[in-house]
């Protein structure tokens, strides 16, 4: 691997809507090979990070370095973020209904992303291949030929995981992935997630204290914007502090 | 590589097909071909018909497949159809002036003849004097290229306005019909250099050609014939493959593929400009066999029509688009043009030039609310009926 010990740096970032400090002088790191939860309550700012993160928002102040090259994130648009390599699941499962998992994953695969040469892309071996075990990766092997929309919610969620993949993102925020899911459709999610990290860096959002749980690695607790506490989920839930805003209630 | 797009599509051969067992059949029975079942008129109607389809299939590629509702698709049909107006416009009156100015004992200047051919057109306008957008008009070829490039221009300039400030939706669909709205205004003043709201006419005589109209109107119609054969398997490639994914993904969830990566704003500034030029060649191709443009041909109401023919034919599949188009227009020429008998009810007299309206009106609404896939749903009926 890299020497490179930082994927992501965002520093001291603070944004507001209307007055309503969002995300107040946040700071959070991920290395390039790495899992993290964050977690925290209602309000906390998880989603308005992500949207930073993906060049969805804008903060008023602050940094967001990514890469070995530690380029800023905040003069480049979605697409050019998505295309540098940073990869985003949505809460609710995205994916295009109308069409088929091997359409959908088609679209996710890595490929440049220009009109000329989308209308030029011409379908190889070796993408067949490779959707082929992306779908087997997410257990959709069989259902490759089937309409996204037709799928149960969680094979919809391990979908847009799948896609995910199939972007080849350096960097993987992911909120929320287990919601709404069966006790066996989670330990699948926590297999491709964990897996998922062992080449790059995994950042999961989640509510879910069994979950995180199971993902065992480090926790970052946000709160009113900013990184209350961070560490072992063990360290984290024995902080007094972070007793009193989250897990106490 | 086309011999496995065709085969992955069937329906695109079924459509050619078809198209040409029409065309043949039409123009086997017309009157230019001495069999004369099909008037001249009617061949014009045919022919025009077909033009319409095209531009369908353009407002299906942008509406049906990409979601942009464009209400001003219109205003780049029209725009073609006075690109190819003034060159047919000048190339004739050139000869008529030539060969008035003949009869005189001195041979006329150069200066004498463009003079009389301003007087000529520009006189309905109280001008005799060509106006710059005019200077390309006697070159055929140049007009031609204008066919594609002034309304591929401006659909390119609106659109990157309007994409880049991501404006969607009916914000959308309001700006477009101000934009037609505004170059239909335009063109009403007499100093446009278009000729106001006389617009360009005697547009379905051919300059320097002698044979007869029933004969013209077939040269058109097989134009129409395969510019619309053509137009089918341009669009029906582009929206093939992976390219076609990504439009219909923007139509379903545009934040989505702006988070794969893709650059939506210039998916839809390159669909729409493209569009435009499809329509524009349709309108190219419309014009000559209609006779006249005027600028009441780009109104408003004009893009909604057409909004409501593909919507009637069914949005999202191309023949949706063609059946749409060809139906919606034929029935209304049928109705609004003094062949369907008025019924006397006794105390009120139903006229169709006036009912036509509310039906069509009441047609799109039942359609939007209760067969969203219009007509074109007719065939997803067939085939399930194939596989019980």
């Amino acid at each position: 691997m890299s020497q490179m010990n930082t994927l992501l740096e965002v520093s001291g970032v603070s944004v507001s809507f209307d007055g309503f400090k969002a995300i107040n002088n946040l700071s959070f790191q991920i290395g390039p090979a790495e899992l993290r939860a964050v977690i925290g309550p209602n309000g906390a700012g998880k989603t308005t990070f992500m949207d930073i993160v993906t060049g969805k928002t804008r903060p008023d102040e602050g940094r967001v370095l990514f890469g070995e090259k530690s380029i800023s994130l905040l003069s480049m648009s979605e697409a050019q973020i998505a295309q540098a390599g940073v990869g985003r699941k949505f809460q609710k499962p995205t994916v295009f209904e109308d069409q088929s998992v091997r359409e959908n994953l088609m679209m996710a695969l890595k490929a440049p992303r220009s009109w000329w040469s989308v209308l030029t892309f011409r379908t190889e071996k070796t993408h067949v291949a490779r959707v082929s075990e992306l779908a087997e990766e997410v257990g959709l092997l069989d259902q490759r030929d089937r309409i996204a929309g037709e799928l149960s919610h969680g094979q919809k969620q391990w979908l847009e995981i799948g896609m995910l993949l199939a972007q080849e993102p350096r960097l993987l925020l992911v909120d929320e992935p287990a919601a709404g899911m069966t006790p066996e459709e989670r330990e699948h999610t926590t297999d491709l997630l964990v897996e998922a990290a062992k080449t790059r860096a995994v950042v999961v959002v989640e509510h879910d204290m069994e979950f995180v749980r199971r993902l065992n690695c480090k926790v970052t607790v946000l709160h009113e914007g900013s990184v209350l506490a961070e560490g072992g989920l063990d360290h984290v839930t024995a902080d007094p502090q972070v007793i009193d805003v989250y897990l106490g209630r | 590589m086309r011999k496995s797009f065709i085969a992955q599509n069937p329906s695109v051969l079924t459509f050619l097909l078809c198209l040409a067992a029409f065309t043949l059949g039409v123009s086997l029975l017309a009157e230019g071909f001495g069999v004369g079942l099909i008037s001249t008129s009617f061949v014009k109607t045919l022919g025009k018909t077909l033009c319409l389809c095209l531009v369908a299939i353009a407002m299906d590629l942008i509406w049906g497949y990409c979601g942009i509702l464009s209400l001003g698709h219109f205003a780049f049909f029209g725009l073609g159809g006075y690109m190819v107006g003034m060159w047919l416009m000048y190339a004739r009156t050139e000869i008529i002036v030539e060969r008035s100015l003949a009869q005189g004992v001195i041979p006329p200047t150069p200066q004498e003849v463009v003079d009389g051919i301003g007087s000529q057109i520009f006189g309905v306008v109280g001008s005799s004097e060509f106006p710059v957008i005019w200077m390309f008009s006697d070159s055929l070829t140049l007009q031609l290229l204008l066919v594609l490039l002034v309304p591929g221009l401006l659909a390119l300039v609106f659109g990157w306005l309007a994409f880049r400030s991501r404006v969607t939706g009916v914000y959308l669909s309001i700006l477009t019909q101000a934009m037609t709205l505004a170059l239909a205004l335009y063109l009403f003043q007499n100093d446009s250099g278009l000729r106001g709201n006389n617009g360009l006419s005697g547009l379905q005589n051919l300059p320097g050609v002698t044979a007869p109209q029933s004969a013209i109107s077939l040269w058109f119609f097989w134009a129409s014939a395969l510019a619309l054969a053509l137009g089918y398997l341009l669009s029906a490639w582009v929206i093939s493959g992976k390219f076609g994914s990504v439009i219909r993904g923007i139509r379903d969830n545009e934040a989505r593929v702006r988070f794969l990566g893709y650059p939506v704003e210039s998916f839809k500034l390159m669909l729409f400009t493209l569009t435009a030029m499809i329509a524009a060649i349709a309108g190219a191709l419309y014009y000559p066999q209609a006779g006249i443009i005027n600028p009441a041909e780009i109104a408003p109401i004009a893009s909604i029509y057409l909004a409501v023919w593909v919507a009637i034919g069914g949005r999202g599949r191309l023949y949706g688009a063609v059946l749409g188009a060809a139906f919606v227009s034929l029935v209304s020429t049928w109705f609004t043009g003094g062949q369907a008998p008025d019924i006397n009810l006794g105390f009120y007299t139903l006229q169709w030039v006036d009912w036509w309206q509310v039906i069509l009106g009441l047609s799109f609404v039942l359609v939007t609310l209760f067969a969203p896939k219009g007509i074109g749903g007719l065939f997803d009926l067939l085939k399930r009926g194939d596989k019980a």
